[in-house]
């Protein structure tokens, strides 16, 4: 046995909030959630950790640590923990957001307001309304690939962490922040990553692994086992929503109430916020009232998970569109359509649309094979829509010309999907290369600029467009090499197909190549290379619309899925398979949301499923092929290719068509996930 | 702690390696023979990122005993491509661009190739409850499932006389 860390190891004076991709989150709460102090706040919660130079002595070693616990009252379910006999998790916890200030503590860490409009009046006079509450319960990322790392601190105060991530440059600031180091003196070297989703934009292990390596002068490793993945590593939030739309008599919304409670886990963050601002992101209505609360249980810390906060609010709201259209005795997809947002529609935070993007999404399933074709007997159809923001910001990337003329590209981002490819091919574009002639490789902190983490689907558009700038800052810097061979002017050398091409008639010269020009670097300038570092704006959001068939084994109440088309606003598809395998994978998760997966605790607060037996995620039987439709009528004129991020929106829609469809064959609206086989059987046997 | 002296063929190698009593397969694959590319995801025979071939049988090496090793045939993702000749699935795993992160490819590959060293003509039902042991989060599988079907195709091509 060699060392032993608790958190008075940790930096808990500071409590500053760093940008970690969709959100911001607060060093301090990172730090409490590796090693709790004082309190343990959620079964699973760690208070030591051990370095041992077997694993079975590290067992011995933590046999040993005496934890004394006094039991306290805990509290699991999100509306439970709102209520004003709850047991708190914080004594000091007011909430923000409210005027004025509440004068007692509670677990309701924030409550943030969108709106517009008079609600009210509208509801007033509507023909139709329609409201219910909604709940979905906490779902895991299920990334197959368990959180891992080795730290190692050098004698002469030098660290480096090797870690899986979605971004090596949060993983430094955190884990230096959180060890009061230096950030330059923290080498953090990104691993392959397998799989993330949002859930490797924090840290568990990397500080208490370098603590642990600065105390016994050795490097050390840490892994978690799967249980600790689930007991211990963020999933997202469940949440209980009420939803209440107003439409007039012709189907046009007028209207909507919403209160979002998402459980926040043991600390502040939820995506709450990010609930309320897309649930209505897909459609031009007036009048909107919404509230979100962001609630602390005892739960694990939320981390993100794909569209963070989206599928749960889209999930109440084509829910109750669904209702609204059988109200109606109208076509879900023409009722979309009369209510989608076009271009100049504002949202209800401010932001304007560009494109018919979503409209144009809507008509492409309109018309697709699968919605023009009958529902097989003894079936049902549900279909859904969904948004996502996707953003830009910070980012670097290099692209490096070698002695024979082929490239690499240096991305700062760890490639979680397949993005060295998609940025290989950009700049094989611009330069005019082979693709063959191109790799993208992933640098570590140290070799690279600064760049946000690999989340918000803005590799391929904010790193995509580093990558682009680099590229022509290379070919300008080549034209400037052949003018000064052709001894003509830089604007009269045009570069093509790989190559420079001289446009001044005076001259008769042959088009110089990459490869001659690179051969020739060290007596045209020396090395060819340029390195770009980006606060890439302009990032467009995109939509996307889904069909589902489906049918119940009313004995079991097992739901199949038959058929499922996922069509999706992508701007340009870069990679387009990569872009296909984005919407497929994003499906699965979303039926696995809504059919199967869950949190689920016993009466102590303690998770009783915290494995893939028991945590039941899709495997390839239990789901058909996913068609796709990549819609490109609306390329992002802010990025040169016209990428715009595709990752996230898929798992929005999901959740809605499957429920949508299910609801249909059971004959009642279903309001809660996941439609577990009981929980399905049990609506059939009880009718409506 | 006690260590046991396992041989057996590892890919068509002899190979010997001292082995904990409590060790899994997998673990001695990756820390005594250094072949890495089978994963855990689980350690508890669910996610089958560990798939390899012992005697011809798919099994979980997370869940095997290092020294029930002894005197097996072992096949691990490492020995699938004959130089760099990849395997028909191997191929057609990248032409239909059937991974993302990568991270259960190696166990869907072997998994993949057991199938077809006994069913040469699966049925895309047969490939999907075949693969249902091989979790993959990133793909919904569409992209897998057409992968193996193409490489089962392939091999029946190659198995033809010319």
């Amino acid at each position: 046995m060699k060392a032993v860390v608790t958190s008075a190891d940790f930096n808990l004076a500071d409590n500053e909030s760093i940008e970690a991709g969709e959100s911001a989150t607060a060093v301090r709460d990172v730090a409490l959630n590796c090693l709790a102090d004082g309190k343990v706040l959620y079964a699973g919660h760690a208070v030591a950790a051990v370095a041992a130079t077997r694993p079975e002595i590290a067992d011995e070693a933590l046999e040993l640590i005496r934890v004394e616990y006094e039991v306290l009252p805990h509290v699991i379910d999100v509306d439970e923990a709102m209520q004003p006999d709850a047991p708190l998790l914080y004594d000091d916890m007011i909430t923000q957001g409210v005027t004025p200030a509440p004068t007692r503590p509670s677990n309701v860490a924030k409550k943030t307001v969108f709106g517009r409009g008079d609600v009210q009046f509208a509801f007033a006079s509507a023909a139709h309304v329609i409201e219910r509450t909604y709940r979905t319960a906490a779902v895991h990322q299920g990334y197959i690939e368990p959180h891992a790392c080795v730290a190692s601190y050098g004698a002469d105060g030098q660290s480096t962490v090797w870690c899986s991530s979605q971004g090596q440059f949060l993983v430094r600031a955190l884990t230096a922040k959180i060890l009061n180091l230096p950030l330059s003196d923290l080498k953090v070297i990104p691993a392959e990553i397998g799989g993330g989703f949002g859930g490797k934009t924090t840290v568990y292990l990397e500080p208490v692994a370098l603590a642990l390596s600065r105390k016994s002068g050795r490097p050390v490793r840490m892994v978690m086992s799967r249980e600790e993945v689930f007991h211990a590593s963020g999933p997202t939030s469940g949440s209980s929503i009420d939803v209440k739309i107003a439409a007039d008599e012709s189907g046009r919304m007028t209207a909507a109430e919403m209160n979002l409670r998402y459980q926040a886990g043991a600390f502040p963050g939820s995506p709450a916020h990010l609930g309320a601002m897309t649930a209505f992101a897909c459609y031009d209505v007036e009048n909107l009232a919404l509230n979100a609360y962001d609630v602390v249980s005892n739960r694990p810390k939320v981390a993100a998970y794909r569209a963070p906060g989206a599928p749960m609010s889209a999930f109440a709201v084509e829910s109750a569109i669904d209702e609204l259209a059988r109200e109606l005795d109208m076509d879900p997809l023409e009722l979309r359509i009369l209510n989608g947002v076009r271009k100049g529609s504002v949202t209800v935070y401010g932001a304007k649309v560009h494109s018919d993007g979503f409209i144009d999404t809507l008509k492409a399933i309109r018309d697709s094979d699968h919605y023009k074709s009958d529902v097989p007997d003894g079936q049902a159809r549900g279909v859904a829509a969904g948004f996502w923001f996707n953003i830009g910001g910070e980012s670097s990337a290099a692209v490096h010309v070698d002695e024979t003329g082929g490239a690499t590209v240096v991305s700062s981002n760890p490639d979680i999907g397949g993005s060295r490819a998609s940025m290989a091919m950009m700049a094989a574009e611009t330069l005019g290369l082979p693709i063959e002639r191109v790799r993208c490789t992933v640098a570590d902190t140290t070799s690279i600029g600064f760049s946000g983490s690999t989340g918000g689907s803005r590799v391929t558009f904010a790193t995509g467009m580093a990558v682009t700038q680099a590229a022509e800052k290379v070919v300008e810097d080549l034209k400037r090499r052949a003018a000064e061979i052709w001894e003509c002017d830089a604007g009269h050398v045009d570069w093509r197909d790989g190559a420079a091409h001289c446009l001044d008639p005076s001259k008769d010269v042959k088009p110089l190549k990459l490869q001659s020009l690179a051969a020739k670097s060290a007596k045209t300038g020396g090395p060819i290379a340029a390195e770009v570092s980006i606060n890439a704006q302009g990032a467009a959001p995109g939509f996307g619309v889904h069909i589902c068939d489906l049918e119940i084994d009313r004995e079991t109440g097992r739901t199949t899925i038959t058929r499922y088309t996922a069509a999706q606003d992508v701007g340009r598809a870069i990679h387009p398979s990569y872009v296909e395998g984005q919407l497929q994978g994003g499906v699965a998760q979303g039926v696995g949301w809504a059919l199967n997966e869950e949190y689920i605790y016993n009466m102590n607060g303690v998770l009783e499923n915290a494995g893939f037996l028991d945590y039941r995620m899709p495997v390839a039987s239990d789901l058909p092929m996913i068609d796709t439709i990549l819609v490109e009528t609306a390329p992002n004129p802010r990025h040169p290719y016209g990428a715009k991020g595709v990752g996230e929106v898929p798992i929005v829609p999901p959740l809605a068509a499957v429920a949508n469809a299910v609801s249909a064959i059971v004959g009642k609206r279903m309001t809660s996930l996941p439609l577990s086989p009981a929980v399905v059987t049990a609506a059939m046997e009880q009718g409506d | 702690m006690s260590r046991v002296r396992v041989e057996a063929v590892v890919n068509g190698e002899p190979v010997d390696f001292l082995a904990g009593s409590g060790q899994s397969l997998l673990d001695a694959l990756r820390d005594e023979l250094h072949l890495t590319g089978s994963k855990e995801g689980c350690g508890t025979g669910d996610c089958g990122a560990c798939s390899v071939i012992v005697d011809g049988r798919l099994v979980c090496s997370c869940l095997m005993l290092a020294p029930e090793a002894e005197g097996r045939r072992i096949e691990t993702i490492e020995g699938m491509a004959e130089g760099s000749n990849l395997h028909p699935l191997q191929h057609q795993f990248l032409e239909h661009a059937a991974l993302q992160c990568g991270f259960c490819t190696p166990g869907l590959l072997v998994a993949a190739k057991a199938l077809l060293d006994k069913n040469p003509n699966p049925t895309e039902e047969e490939v999907r409850y075949w693969l249902a042991g091989n979790m993959c989060r990133c793909t919904g599988y569409d992209k897998v499932i057409r992968a193996v079907l193409a490489a089962a195709a392939d091999l029946r091509q190659e198995g033809q006389p010319a």
